[in-house]
């Protein structure tokens, strides 16, 4: 077995790796529960402070995949089971680029619909991130659509994300769950 | 009897200018604009307002005797969004359907030095009136004159954004206002 040859690392992500998943997971499914939220209430202050926490919170979730992808880059994932068919590989590679890619363009959508509805963003109230677009409303719109489509493709992803490591963990009884879950003892 | 008659046209058309020129009274609506800067939540925001009119009688050379009304139509606002501008015309904002205009009447002109002045005068909005005073420039040109200023105005001098909205932590107090109007040369 390669976990002999490489017994600290091949086997199991590193404690990073598993923290920067979960942090994802809690900061991407309060994203999407506020963005759900908070779009069709109407104007007050609460609005406001709802949508500034929801940009703020996008842009720390965008700086995260950034950390992710440079760890992920220097300390490479686990090789996945070796039971696993040809297709069944493919489609976790698929699956887990295209999570990534999500997670880049989710925040990079709503950053351009922020600035095209003519609202800087200013992360944390303090740092101007720079408008990359004019004011526009009919584009603003369409970004808008885009970000809330993307959301939905990002939904059903993680659904087949999480359904797919319960199987591994119900169902082919492998290490793929048990691996990202919190160690208790490091 | 020819000469005399192009003489007096000639020194009529060389006084024009010295006699009326220098003397603006009124604005160019279309020309002139009325900009605002708000923040909320540290975000600055733009808007403006569409429409509004003014009565001018200013010669730089006698400020003290210069007047100026202005007055703006607040439901012409475009504060950055139609549900911004929904919420601005109600009660806790403008009130436009009781207050559907703000003015503002000069009570006195300075000279600055250069082509700079300051003008002092009451502002009326929402049924409150204080008296501010604004800087300005006033730049000639072929056929009147540019006017460009700012000021901050406070809004809760005014009482605009009761209730919820009167904590300055999502929308700030200072509202940055610039203004710069098309002056019309007399005639």
């Amino acid at each position: 077995m390669t976990s002999l040859q490489h017994p600290d690392s091949s086997s199991h992500y590193t404690s990073t790796a598993i923290s920067l998943h979960w942090m994802m997971a809690i900061l991407l499914f309060s994203l999407f529960m506020a963005g759900v939220y908070m779009h069709e209430l109407p104007l007050s202050p609460w609005k406001l402070q709802i949508y500034s926490w929801h940009k703020w919170a996008g842009i720390t979730a965008f700086l995260l995949v950034l950390a992710r992808l440079s760890w992920r880059y220097t300390h490479r994932p686990p090789p996945l089971p070796r039971t696993l068919s040809k297709p069944a590989e493919l489609a976790a590679h698929a699956g887990h680029t295209l999570l990534y890619l999500l997670m880049i363009c989710i925040p990079l959508t709503g950053w351009l619909m922020s600035s095209a509805k003519g609202f800087q963003t200013v992360y944390f109230g303090v740092l101007p991130i720079p408008d990359l677009l004019a004011k526009n409303k009919e584009l603003g719109n369409l970004l808008r659509e885009v970000h809330e489509a993307l959301n939905f493709v990002l939904l059903a992803v993680v659904i087949g994300h999480a359904g797919a490591a319960l199987k591994h963990h119900l169902i082919d009884k492998d290490d793929v769950l048990t691996r990202m879950l919190p160690r208790h003892s490091s | 009897m020819r000469y005399k008659i192009i003489f007096v046209l000639l020194s009529g058309l060389a006084l024009t200018p010295l006699a009326h020129a220098l003397d603006y009274n009124g604005i160019q609506a279309d020309k002139s604009s009325l900009d605002f800067i708000y923040k909320q939540i540290g975000v600055p925001v733009d808007g403006h307002f569409k429409k509004f009119s003014a009565q001018l009688n200013f010669d730089p050379a006698k400020p003290a005797a210069a007047r100026a009304v202005f007055e703006l139509d607040l439901a012409s606002i475009d504060a950055g969004t139609d549900e911004a501008n929904d919420e601005v015309a109600g009660r806790d904002w403008f009130n436009t359907k009781a207050f559907p205009h703000a003015k503002f009447e000069s009570t006195g002109f300075k000279a600055l030095g250069g082509n700079r002045y300051e003008v002092s005068g009451k502002m009326s909005i929402k049924g409150h009136t204080i008296v501010v005073s604004t800087p300005f420039t006033l730049t000639p040109q072929a056929n009147g004159a540019a006017v460009d200023g700012s000021f901050v105005l406070k809004r809760a001098d005014y009482a605009i954004g009761e209730g919820s909205w009167s904590d300055f932590g999502t929308v700030a107090n200072e509202i940055q206002i610039k203004f710069h109007f098309q002056a019309m040369g007399g005639k």
